[in-house]
């Protein structure tokens, strides 16, 4: 049993997995599943700020959202302690071929040691990835009202057009920054 | 552009659901569970991995997408059913989704674009940024420090942003 579940998930059993997430926490308790929101409710909660964004019961509207997230981050950990099988991505080998030519050659792990190690960090480079990156993460999913899963998984299955707007919108985006800004990045 | 009254209104679209009453303690402990689950997903489908993710946005794969499919599809049936067989919340409350508001639309392609070029960078969304700090991948807190000082930043820029 544990040796099946350590082995990859195949996105036949993943992606109907991720799908009940919605139903599931409907019933809960009428709750939308999302993650991004939780970075609103972090920055109403500890930073200091007089914007009306922030100004809000946080407790009250976030303490399931923020509790979600926890969750996901000790599922993370559980997963790193006990259904990990070491073995190193199935990746396309044309995406390798074309990772390689960016000059990444360590497949193991979940990133690339080359790009996301502590010590890159203070690079330029890491100054982009880390900084710019997670900076647009969270302006873009606030702005937007949501990420993949609140506008891609949940808002997409309600038929909602601000989601398929948003979700089109962030494949342009990852599109444009893959093909014309990494091969200038990297 | 945005009034006082709007301001509380337009919210994340992601927690506009008005707060009902709940248990505090034991109602919690479920969003706990249900977000380790989630956690575990993300992990053993390689969601988190940003290899895939390149592989995604360079369509050399189906994974991802026939992660997103399936998972729309599921959570689009399995909704229908729930409401069709009147299923009510743990609570007793009808399952009900609240509507998102389109506006101008612009909220969506801009806030959309800003975050698609930081998912192709990070490899991460927001949901696996936790699971990797917890799967053990640490300089992924500097990406979800980075993430905040964005929320932040869009918090203190809003009025004078298009929405």
């Amino acid at each position: 049993m544990i040796e099946t579940l350590s082995q990859p998930w195949p996105w036949y059993i993943a992606g109907p997995l991720i799908g009940l997430m919605v139903p599931l926490l409907l019933v809960a308790g009428n709750k939308l599943l999302g993650i991004s929101s939780n970075f609103r409710h972090v920055c109403a909660a500890v930073l200091p700020s007089r914007a009306n964004f922030f100004r809000y019961d946080w407790r009250g509207q976030g303490g399931w959202n923020l509790m979600f997230a926890l969750g996901i981050l000790l599922g993370g950990l559980f997963a790193s302690l006990a259904l990990s099988d070491g073995v190193p991505i199935q990746l396309a080998s044309a995406t390798r071929a074309d990772l390689a030519e960016l000059g990444i050659s360590d497949f193991t792990g979940m990133v690339p040691a080359e790009l996301f190690s502590w010590s890159e960090i203070f690079s330029l480079r890491g100054l982009i990835l880390f900084g710019v990156g997670g900076f647009l993460i969270g302006f873009g999913t606030a702005y937007a009202g949501g990420c993949t899963s609140g506008h891609g998984i949940a808002g997409l299955a309600a038929f909602e057009l601000p989601s398929l707007i948003a979700v089109i919108s962030f494949f342009v985006g990852g599109l444009l920054t893959t093909h014309f800004l990494l091969p200038l990045i990297l | 552009m945005s009034s006082p009254a709007e301001a509380h209104r337009t919210i994340g679209a992601e927690d506009a659901e008005p707060s009902s009453s709940e248990a505090p303690g034991a109602a919690l402990a479920i969003y706990l569970l249900l977000g380790f689950l989630f956690g575990i997903i993300l992990i053993k489908a390689e969601i988190v991995s940003w290899f895939r993710i390149q592989e995604m946005f360079r369509l050399q794969s189906i994974h991802m997408y026939g992660i997103m499919g399936s998972g729309v599809a599921t959570a689009a049936l399995s909704v229908a059913l729930l409401k069709r067989a009147g299923v009510t919340t743990l609570g007793g409350d009808p399952i009900r989704v609240t509507r998102k508001e389109l506006g101008s639309g612009r909220r969506y392609v801009l806030g959309g674009l800003a975050f698609g070029a930081g998912w192709a960078m990070t490899g991460a969304c927001p949901g696996p940024l936790l699971a990797l700090i917890g799967y053990g991948v640490t300089s992924m807190i500097v990406v979800l420090a980075a993430a905040l000082i964005g929320t932040w930043s869009y918090g203190l820029l809003r009025p004078r942003l298009p929405h």
